[in-house]
């Protein structure tokens, strides 16, 4: 967006809106944040790009008070700001809209923007004052929302401007996003950077915190990377590109695995018009039709809620198609139990792995044979086979390069990448002939998801047919080998990915294109 | 039957206000605690610690209405105890309240065994007299009901409107529902959440020891061992019944002390047919139901028993 820079006042830049100097804050033994300075300008959105962990979110904690730096100072509007009080930040004109909403959801949108604007001990408030400004705020910003409703009513999309307009309410002249678009479908996201480029345009500044290299590019004017804690780079956006910032916020070139192409091997799973209601009589899978083969992954794209619940629930045997056929390796499915699912040769990676994919507070190699327990492997007379299942792990943990682990590590404590590699290491030592993987990169950084991706490749080649539903639409179009879009129960034929292209997947994933008629043909190429 | 006659009778429907008000009082005390986010169990001990205060008081030659406030302020200084465990130092509120209500309630008998070592039978004051409202007591029928009553329960009635408009009308009332929601919330604008917190149980503490206060020193003109006799743990029930809304906390009492009042008249009726103890459980069997059909949709509070430590997230 050169034009929004060539509006920013250029006399007033000299003069930065913010500016950090020299942060540090440690936590034990961690630094966090390593004498960090930035500046912030007047009408810019600075990206701020870094893996999880990089110290993204301290960083913006310090400045919004809810931490106190070790040494550095911070000033705002040219005055110094006193540390550790969200207060006087907000009085310096500094808003936040955490990753995680600061929201009460059993009150109105009104209560919730004009919590704290008012001296505590007044007598009454004054809703009818407070209802006009957020109206006019929310029409000059185009960011409507109903101050009488009920948060907990609110869509997620709609949470976020509420904290959005919180902080416009308070007179935020920066706006700090921690994560915004981790929460919203892709549409919402669009209509998130307009927003924002609208704030820009009337003098706001805003610090954009990521670590999805396409939405930096998409929306920032500059972009500052950390890397553990230190400022590795701090590029203007025209001067860089998405594989230098990748470099910079890994500290190495990431070699994205690549797709080769594979003969197809015989049908593993198969649904025939499988139709799956709730128990409000809702259909939750409408008339499906699915073909999947051995080597190769079909990549189920749309936005959350579409669904795929459903699809993953019929796969890990948590459900049974109210109608039509379940057919795996040619044999029917005739019963609701994920174990006999496992026996049949389904590897299951589930969307949301501290609930449902390991056992937290168990250890590593517990976590490990989760599945297979009851093996004669693990298994002797009822007991466990302490000395076995310990190489186990031990091979596993090497092999699968599960880092900060031994095998009596509590699971809990991994992060995210790593906790997603045991769960594979637990499937695909199974050899399993089929895999539901459910968003298996999400909220992973980059080098653990392509560690991930590496690890699929691996299997398919093996074998396996995959089923991969995701979000991430660049994700399934690098990885997969066919994609289909699910939406609103009902799924598009699925199509070769060298004919997918972004603008169609796009529009089907908000319902408009083809989709499998009533008796259609199945329009797989198999 | 005899029952509709119960209803038309005038003794009814004062006994009704009557027995409704510690229940106004301590359900409104744990209203405000709990929309804070803090579930108050001491609240049976409190009751208790208030009325053997408040008649102690009174007793020893004080005021009627001074032995009031001096109850009140004995239940804030508990209600501060709860909130140093719970809230300060985060532990849990079911033990915290548990443990209050055993050290409260048994503090209570202590301290009046020990004032009072040699007497048998329960000494006596001289209680709260009606008070008849100029004008409207001489409506026929309501006026001898509702405006010839104790000066503490026209004090219950007026609180509900008081702690309606404290809430939902005021800044402080905002920030204390938020603080129930969403501490974070409330953190982030600057707000102090454990002081909000640690007020707001006082303050609720301090109406249960008042409801405590009235039956010893405006129903009754002595303190009993074991005289709350669950009235808290009523009180607790009737928060959820009325959905954590104060105007339907008071029908949730008014209701609970019709089917009490009814229950007395019941039993007093039809003698023999029925045994008497089938009408004792019987307030408490329809407010189980009431509760049921009431509370299926209430939206508690989403940070009720959750402590709040600053800076985790």
């Amino acid at each position: 967006m050169p034009e929004v820079k060539d509006t920013a006042p250029q006399g007033a830049g000299a003069q930065p809106v913010l500016r950090l100097s020299g942060i540090t804050k440690r936590f034990g033994g961690l630094t966090a944040n390593d004498a960090i300075s930035l500046d912030l300008k007047s009408g810019e959105i600075l990206a701020l790009l870094g893996e999880n962990g990089a110290g993204k979110t301290t960083l913006m904690s310090i400045l919004f008070g809810h931490y106190v730096a070790d040494e550095g100072h911070i000033e705002a509007f040219g005055k110094r700001l006193s540390a550790g009080s969200p207060k006087a930040a907000i009085a310096a004109g500094i808003g936040m809209v955490h990753q995680h909403f600061t929201l009460g959801e059993n009150l109105t949108v009104l209560d919730n923007i004009v919590l704290g604007t008012e001296p505590l001990l007044a007598p009454r408030r004054n809703t009818a004052k407070a209802r006009r400004r957020i109206a006019e705020l929310a029409e000059h910003f185009g960011l409507s929302v109903d101050p009488k409703r009920l948060v907990r009513d609110l869509s997620v999309g709609e949470r976020q401007r509420v904290e959005i307009l919180k902080a416009l309410y308070r007179g935020a002249r920066v706006l700090i996003l921690d994560e915004p678009t981790a929460v919203l479908a892709p549409q919402e996201v669009e209509t998130l950077f307009t927003t924002l480029k609208t704030m820009v345009a009337e003098g706001l500044s805003i610090i954009f915190i990521s670590h999805k290299l396409n939405e930096v590019m998409a929306v920032a004017d500059r972009v500052a990377v950390l890397r553990l804690g230190k400022l590795v780079g701090d590029f203007p956006i025209a001067e860089t590109s998405k594989e230098a910032l990748a470099e910079a916020m890994v500290g190495h070139a990431i070699e994205m695995p690549e797709r080769k192409p594979q003969p197809l091997g015989p049908v593993v799973l198969q649904l025939a018009g499988v139709t799956l209601r709730n128990e409000q009589g809702k259909a939750l899978l409408d008339e499906l039709h699915l073909l999947l083969c051995g080597r190769e992954i079909l990549g189920i794209a749309g936005v959350s809620g579409n669904g795929q619940g459903a699809l993953a629930a019929l796969i890990s045997g948590l459900a049974l198609p109210d109608e039509g056929a379940f057919e795996i390796l040619g044999q029917p499915v005739k019963e609701t139990s994920p174990l006999a699912m496992q026996e049949h040769g389904v590897g299951r990676i589930p969307e949301d792995r501290h609930a449902t994919g390991v056992i937290g507070d168990l250890s590593v190699e517990e976590n490990l044979i989760l599945e297979a327990a009851g093996s004669p492997r693990f298994c002797n007379l009822g007991f466990l086979k302490g000395g076995v299942i310990r190489r186990n792990a031990r091979e596993k943990i090497e092999r699968f390069d599960i880092r900060g682990a031994d095998p009596t590590t509590t699971t809990r404590a991994l992060s995210g990448g790593n906790m997603q590699k045991v769960i594979l290491a637990r499937v695909l030592s199974e050899q399993p002939k089929v895999i539901l993987a459910n968003q298996p990169t999400r909220g992973l950084d980059v080098g653990a998801a392509a560690k991930v991706q590496e690890l699929l490749f691996e299997a398919r080649a093996e074998g396996a047919g995959i089923l991969l539903i995701s979000e991430d639409l660049e994700e399934l179009l690098q990885v997969s080998d066919r994609i289909a879009v699910l939406y609103q129960g009902r799924l598009s034929t699925p199509v070769a990915v060298e004919e997918a292209d972004l603008k169609t997947l796009g529009l089907l994933m908000s319902g408009h294109g083809e989709f499998q008629r009533q008796k259609g043909a199945h329009g797989h190429a198999a | 039957m005899e029952l509709l006659d119960i209803f038309i009778t005038l003794g009814f429907w004062g006994a009704l206000v009557r027995m409704a008000t510690p229940l106004i009082f301590g359900t409104l005390g744990e209203l405000i605690c709990e929309r804070a986010g803090v579930l108050n169990l001491g609240i049976e001990g409190i009751m208790t610690m208030g009325a053997m205060v408040a008649w102690m008081w009174v007793y020893q030659g004080g005021d009627l209405w001074t032995a009031v406030l001096v109850a009140a302020a004995c239940g804030a200084l508990f209600g501060l105890l709860h909130a140093v465990f719970s809230v300060y130092l985060g532990l849990s509120q079911h033990v915290t309240g548990i443990g209050i209500t055993l050290l409260a309630a048994s503090l209570s008998y202590f301290v009046f065994r020990m004032l009072l070592p040699d007497v048998t039978t329960p000494p006596k004051i001289e209680p709260f007299k009606p008070f008849a409202i100029p004008g409207l007591s001489e409506i026929p029928y309501i006026g001898e009901v509702l405006f010839t009553q104790s000066p503490l329960t026209y004090l219950a009635f007026i609180l509900v409107p008081i702690v309606g408009y404290g809430l939902y009308r005021t800044p402080l009332g905002l920030a204390v529902r938020m603080v129930g929601e969403n501490p974070m919330a409330v953190e982030a604008q600057g707000i102090d959440v454990h002081r909000l917190r640690t007020c707001a149980v006082m303050l609720g503490s301090a109406f249960m020891a008042v409801g405590g206060a009235f039956l010893t020193i405006s129903v009754f003109d002595a303190f009993y061992i074991g005289m709350i006799n669950g009235r808290g743990w009523i009180c607790i029930a009737l928060v959820i019944f009325a959905s954590w809304r104060p105007g339907k906390a008071l029908a949730g009492a008014l209701l609970f002390a019709a089917f009490e009042a009814l229950q007395i008249r019941v039993q007093q009726a039809s003698s023999a047919v029925i045994p008497y103890q089938f009408f004792l459980m019987m307030p408490y069997i329809l407010s189980i139901l009431a509760m049921i059909v009431m509370s299926r949709r209430a939206a508690y509070p989403k940070a009720l028993l959750v402590p709040f430590r600053k800076g985790e997230r």
